[in-house]
């Protein structure tokens, strides 16, 4: 797609305005964007385009401002990261930084996803241990749900099967 | 680098084939992110560890015989601004990968996977399948995992699931989108109302070529926001019991169509036939529209010459990069534009 403006580069940055539910489109490049003033009010622009992890670290900001009254930035001892970096660019550094900043996650993953615990795929190094724990989590859930439906035979079963896999845990 | 291979939309699965409710749902696509433990992610590496990623997951893929035949590996630096776009447009890379030079993507020959190395994490398995069918293209994905995790130590942590470079993503690294074309609720604008109620289901809405684009065509992403805390199969569920509620919507719509609101709109298609039969000139976005109808026109019944998986083919030839692929030159708009409307007019008239 080429940019609205100049016609000539790619445009990389698509922008949506809704005034008063009258809808326009805006297909730009990045240097017709930094030009067009309008970007000024809807978002901060510092030379960068507009990006999701821009998008998302505003999203971070109430808890980074929480997080500036309580300590020192803190930081990842695997690449180094800040967490204040963190919150700028939306993106961690490498995969030790979900430790490092443990204390910091909790808030922001609740109101991201809602929950705070990983259900589903578990990699099949991790071994047998790890996947019966997932499955158990996973058959509890199903339990709950077959007891607000109140589909009680297939809850005994389920019922049964979460035994099973715990007493399993528990031989190991 | 050889791209031609990748122009033969023939070869290409989903284009070719009419998956479960393919009259609506044009394709099903999952994508899991897989990060390498121990290695900081890509928008931290040098170009040096960016390579040496690339090799290590080029090198894991091929353990697998089967998959690998025929796989083809494209290093982003090795290609043309126009090459790269043209992977966008047919959705075997994102947007933020073509960005970069830093990455790569491993194609299967079959085209129906597709690795995208150093996005935003250091491995997106992409799987795209015809129709609604987002559960065979996950037991594909995560086949695909399970051959790359036997050759690499993926960041995992028991709590947190699979760890990402974002935390949007962190859990299970599942997006799973469907790919709708809904031209009459779109035509009855009932498509916004229907979308922001989404965002309570935990799902998004975005246009053809992900994020932040427009949709043409009246072609509409649906996907998964939330990835944690939830598993696989319950986020498939979750999205196909909504695909499956706006499918009855549009089909309805469809059905309901009656007098003189019928008439108009096979006023349109057939128009719409005229214009891409008849044209001199085209642009993207145009030719989408009437692409669209015409569909619509084959679902119908109305237009009886043609094959719905050849309406797929138009949407991808229609798209900006593919023309000068096809041509290997740079063009104007305006040379663009016209030899669109050629290469769509031949494609119709065959």
């Amino acid at each position: 797609m080429r940019c609205d403006e100049c016609k000539k580069r790619q445009a990389t940055v698509h922008i949506t305005k809704i005034v008063n539910g009258e809808k326009t489109l805006l297909h730009l490049c990045e240097q017709c964007a930094k030009e067009k003033s309008i970007f000024d009010v809807s978002f901060e622009f510092e030379g960068e385009p507009f990006s999701m992890q821009k998008f998302l670290a505003g999203f971070f900001e109430p808890i980074m401002r929480e997080f500036h009254e309580k300590s020192q930035p803190l930081s990842c001892e695997g690449c180094g990261l800040t967490f204040p970096r963190f919150s700028q660019i939306g993106r961690f550094g490498c995969s030790r930084c979900y430790e490092a900043f443990k204390g910091q996650l909790d808030p922001m993953l609740r109101r991201l996803h809602g929950k705070t615990y990983h259900v589903g795929k578990v990699p099949r190094k991790r071994g047998g241990r790890m996947r019966i724990k997932s499955e158990i989590e996973r058959l509890k859930r199903e339990l709950q749900e077959a007891v607000n439906a109140e589909e009680y035979e297939r809850a005994a079963v389920l019922r049964d099967k979460i035994k099973e896999l715990e007493q399993k845990l528990g031989r190991d | 680098m050889a791209l031609d291979e990748l122009l033969d939309t023939s070869k290409i699965g989903w284009i070719n084939s009419t998956g479960p409710d393919s009259d609506i749902v044009i394709t099903s696509r999952v994508r899991l992110a897989r990060n390498l433990k121990d290695v900081p992610f890509p928008h931290l590496l040098n170009r040096l560890q960016a390579k040496e990623v690339i090799e290590m997951v080029y090198k894991a893929f091929l353990s697998n015989a089967v998959l690998s035949k025929d796989a083809r590996l494209y290093y982003m630096e090795d290609l043309s601004e126009t090459e790269k776009n043209l992977l966008v447009e047919m959705h075997f890379i994102s947007p933020d990968l073509a960005r970069d030079d830093r990455g790569a993507v491993i194609i299967s020959s079959d085209r129906r996977i597709s690795v995208m190395i150093n996005e935003e994490d250091h491995l997106r398995i992409q799987c795209i399948f015809s129709g609604l069918d987002p559960q065979g293209a996950y037991d594909l994905a995560s086949r695909v995992d399970d051959v790359l995790e036997e050759q690499l130590d993926f960041a995992f942590d028991e709590q947190l699931g699979y760890l990402t470079a974002c935390p949007t993503n962190v859990g299970t690294g599942i997006r799973v989108s469907v790919m709708m074309h809904l031209p009459v609720l779109t035509m009855l604008k009932q498509v916004d109302r229907m979308f922001s109620t989404m965002a309570q289901l935990g799902l998004v809405v975005r246009g053809l070529y992900g994020e932040g684009t427009e949709s043409w065509g009246n072609l509409y992403q649906i996907s998964n926001q939330i990835t944690l805390g939830k598993s696989e199969e319950d986020i498939i569920q979750n999205l196909l019991s909504v695909a499956g509620q706006i499918i009855a919507s549009e089909r309805q719509a469809r059905r309901n169509l009656n007098g003189e609101e019928r008439l108009r709109l096979e006023d349109r298609i057939l128009r719409s036939y005229g214009i891409l039969t008849n044209s001199r000139l085209l642009s993207t976005q145009e030719a989408m529209r009437y692409i669209s109808d015409v569909r619509l026109g084959v679902d119908l019944g109305i237009i009886k010459n043609l094959k719905p998986e050849e309406l797929n083919n138009l949407f991808i030839t229609a798209g900006p990069s593919y023309i000068q692929e096809v041509f290997k030159k740079t063009m104007t708009p305006l040379e663009r534009d016209l030899n669109r409307a050629n290469l769509l007019r031949q494609k119709l008239l065959r």
